[in-house]
């Protein structure tokens, strides 16, 4: 990123792993990634070239906001996988997130109607509803297991059938999550963000 | 402090920067030394500069010191708190306005205009004159001149406050090289002096704010994790309840409302401004308030006003709920809570705090200078001399972009690290279609009439193709200051696409221009006028507590020969009174506080008997 001759920063590369100076994976080792993330801070910052040239200034702003948009989609498992599918020409987005995966449709049904009676005053449903809550972080650890396991068969492997199967499950994680999300909403006392 | 700064002498010929915190009710100015970061003085030794402006008819303005004490004989040309107006459209303060004797000025949609007598004034050229002030102190105190400053901001002040912070210091003649947000300037001056390592929450109740920020501090690395707050929250809400029982008081006792009098409202907030710090260390006091020859004076017990205010301070639970959520730390892993801003010194809020994190918070930082002292550390950092630390900080609110049916679609969210940028492409929806208009928002919330607009961009000159043909790249940067930039480029040509800019909220570009020119043009003149102005200033208020002591029962007991210097010395000072000579002025009101010498310790003594009398419970 520096130039070698005279030591200004030069245009940074927008790939993130390249960036980072990883190999491309999909499994990451966090400590890892911060330690990187620290040091490219440190060299990168516009905090370190206030007193510099107006384009190594531009540079440097340009640099750290890749720093940070590429260190923010590389410590989430979930956005890393995004991001390298997204790279390999895959379609993903939130929108995926919104079809019913078919294996929950039942779930999703009961609980649609939990809501509604709780809604209504119904306190029943509470009971039912962190019942299903229990359920959905169960499905939703369950569902990381299996990833992590897809991520490692892929950076062994470097299957593309593979990163077909990952999307599929990200798919289902992202529905799952958005669940989890709105069951705390309905739990949750007023005016208190769920923890 | 001075073993952790790695200093580089070789930095200093650049200039100083200064660490300015540009508070709702006082400000401050600090520096960087050999030895640590230090405030600077004004010329009378205090270290706050009450964030006061007044504007005189004759065109003259004052700040600071000087300005308070017109406070109470000018109270509708004089200006205070207006920090929070900054970044503001006259709609959004229709509640605050209550408040404030001020007439807001024809055209304050997009910016506030304060009508001050003939002149209407906003809200950044009102701070400037603050600055100014504070600029003024640092050049007297260091000799040299001071052109470059890292100025401090709530940290959840969003894109339209910071520009108007930003244009503030531009009129007033200062290059902002950073703005900082407070509770991280005050964890990095907590930080390099009491820890080096963990996770570390700020919580900072000033006067008209409230932010909270959570950091992992890492070797010299202070990465804010979360932050959170509510820029309409402080200390000022606090007085304006005792405000409120005040008015009802004095309606019933007196058969009078005096709530639409500026000098009377003046005069009884500082009354009970005086009573809300008292009761930080008794627990009764009373408000005393004298007007016009009445006088009222009512108890206050700690525990009525804990009653009283205590709704205000739990409105801060609930940010710091969502800061240690978004944080993604369990309240156990929070090694220490940094306590920040006057308000903090209320017992109330300690306990809330303590309660909430489940952990003693830190008080040993003076809560009002914590903060310009880690902006001159940031200061440091900036011009190379302090090469060890480093603030990575977040932005306090999500970006969006308007979408159908008024839906925001979020591209950067809240708490991202900056500098944060995002991508978005653009076409268009008819054949040979010119111009695109993108109306970018900030906010949490899912529809654009429930989040803060801040401006629109409206892509020109797209060359002429069919429908959805263009391809515009839309790039979406917020910079390490929280403003946001935005570039365009064609993407089928790679060439750059013109965007013009019309932000929501405050000053264009040009509006800022032509006040910077009117600053500079001005500058000389006002430093003569300004020291007329400041010493006819300090002569009012001599004069006036002369005049007042003559009621006072000490007066009986001077002798005649006393009393006939002090009359002479008043004659004096009224004769050169309207005079262009400042020194003179000034010379006179130094004989005539010579004079009153004896007076004043006779009334001093009896001031603290009747005081203690006072107390007494």
């Amino acid at each position: 990123m520096f130039c070698v001759h005279c030591g200004t920063l030069q245009p940074p590369s927008a790939d993130y792993y390249q960036f980072f100076g990883l190999k491309r994976g999909l499994a990451l080792d966090a400590p890892e990634l911060q330690r990187r993330f620290y040091e490219l801070s440190r060299k990168l910052h516009p905090d370190r070239f206030t007193r510099k040239a107006a384009r190594e200034q531009q540079y440097s702003l340009d640099a750290t906001a890749i720093l940070n948009d590429g260190y923010r989609a590389l410590r989430d498992p979930l956005a890393r996988a995004e991001y390298l599918l997204k790279q390999e020409g895959f379609d993903v987005g939130e929108q995926r997130g919104k079809d019913v995966p078919p294996e929950l449709l039942e779930e999703v049904f009961e609980l649609n109607m939990a809501i509604e009676e709780l809604r209504h005053g119904g306190e029943d449903a509470r009971g039912q509803l962190e019942e299903a809550y229990g359920r959905f972080l169960a499905m939703r650890d369950a569902i990381d297991k299996e990833l992590d396991t897809l991520y490692r068969r892929f950076d062994d492997t470097r299957d593309r059938a593979v990163l077909q199967q990952v999307r599929s499950v990200l798919n289902r994680r992202r529905y799952v999550r958005n669940l989890v999300n709105e069951v705390e909403k309905e739990l949750a006392p007023e005016g208190q963000p769920a923890q | 402090m001075s073993q952790v700064f790695d200093i580089d002498f070789g930095n200093h010929r650049k200039g100083r920067v200064v660490g300015i915190d540009l508070g709702t009710t006082n400000s401050l100015v600090a520096f960087l030394d050999l030895t640590g970061p230090k405030i600077i003085p004004g010329a009378d030794g205090g270290l706050l500069v009450p964030s006061i402006v007044s504007y005189a008819e004759d065109g003259g303005v004052t700040a600071g010191n000087a300005a308070r004490r017109l406070l109470i004989n000018q109270p509708d040309r004089t200006v205070y708190s207006v920090k929070r107006l900054m970044g503001k459209g006259a709609s959004d303060v229709k509640d605050e306005l209550k408040f404030f004797p001020f007439r807001i000025a024809e055209g304050s949609e997009s910016v506030i205009r304060l009508q001050l007598g003939a002149k209407a004034m906003t809200p950044p050229e009102i701070s400037a004159q603050v600055l100014a002030e504070l600029k003024r102190n640092a050049e007297a105190y260091l000799g040299e001149p001071v052109t470059q400053a890292v100025i401090t901001v709530p940290a959840y002040f969003n894109d339209a406050q910071r520009q108007a912070t930003k244009d503030a210091g531009r009129i007033a003649g200062l290059e902002v090289l950073r703005l900082v947000n407070e509770p991280t300037a005050a964890s990095l001056a907590y930080g390099l002096d009491k820890r080096r390592n963990g996770i570390v929450a700020v919580y900072d109740l000033g006067g008209g704010t409230f932010d909270i920020s959570i950091l992992r501090l890492h070797d010299g690395i202070f990465e804010v994790l979360a932050t959170n707050g509510d820029t309409h929250l402080g200390g000022d809400d606090i007085d304006n309840r005792l405000m409120h029982i005040a008015f009802e008081d004095i309606a019933a006792e007196w058969g009078e409302d005096i709530s639409h009098s500026g000098e009377a409202v003046q005069t009884l907030r500082q009354a009970v401004i005086a009573a809300k710090e008292r009761l930080s260390y008794v627990p009764l006091t009373r408000i005393e308030f004298d007007f016009r020859g009445k006088t009222y004076r009512r108890e206050i017990t700690q525990e009525l006003f804990e009653g009283l205010i205590k709704d205000i301070v739990d409105r801060t639970l609930g940010p710091c709920r969502q800061c240690i959520a978004d944080s993604r730390v369990s309240i156990e892993e929070i090694d220490e809570v940094v306590m920040v801003g006057g308000s903090t010194r209320i017992p109330l809020v300690r306990k809330a705090v303590e309660a909430l994190f489940k952990a003693k918070p830190h008080t040993e930082l003076n809560p009002d200078e914590v903060v310009a002292l880690g902006a001159a550390v940031q200061a440091g950092i900036l011009s190379g001399e302090v090469g060890d630390a480093l603030l990575l900080d977040v932005t306090p609110l999500s970006l969006g972009i308007e979408t159908m049916g008024g839906m925001v679609s979020k591209l950067i969210h809240r708490n991202s690290t900056i500098p944060a940028s995002a991508t978005e492409a653009f076409t268009t929806a008819v054949d040979g279609q010119r111009n695109v208009l993108i109306h970018v928002v900030q906010g949490e919330r899912e529809l654009v009439k429930d989040c803060r607009s801040l401006a629109r961009f409206e892509l020109k000159d797209i060359a002429p193709v069919p429908a959805g043909a263009a391809r515009i790249e839309v790039r979406f940067l917020i910079d390490a200051n929280g403003i946001l930039n935005v570039s365009a480029r064609d993407a089928r040509t790679g060439k750059e696409q013109s965007v013009e800019v019309k932000p929501s909220y405050g000053l264009s570009e040009e509006q800022v221009e032509a006040m910077i020119l009117e600053s500079v043009e001005k500058a000389e003149d006002d430093f003569h006028e300004r020291q007329v102005r400041e010493a006819r200033v300090e002569a009012d208020a001599i004069l006036a507590a002369t005049e007042k002591a003559r009621a006072n029962e000490a007066w009986v007991d001077l002798s005649g020969e006393e009393r006939a210097r002090i009359t002479a010395a008043v004659n004096q000072l009224l004769m050169v009174y309207h005079s262009e000579d400042h020194l003179l002025i000034r010379a006179k009101i130094g004989e005539l506080n010579e004079a009153t010498t004896a007076l004043a310790e006779t009334m001093m003594s009896t001031a603290v008997r009747v005081a203690l009398k006072g107390t007494k419970v």
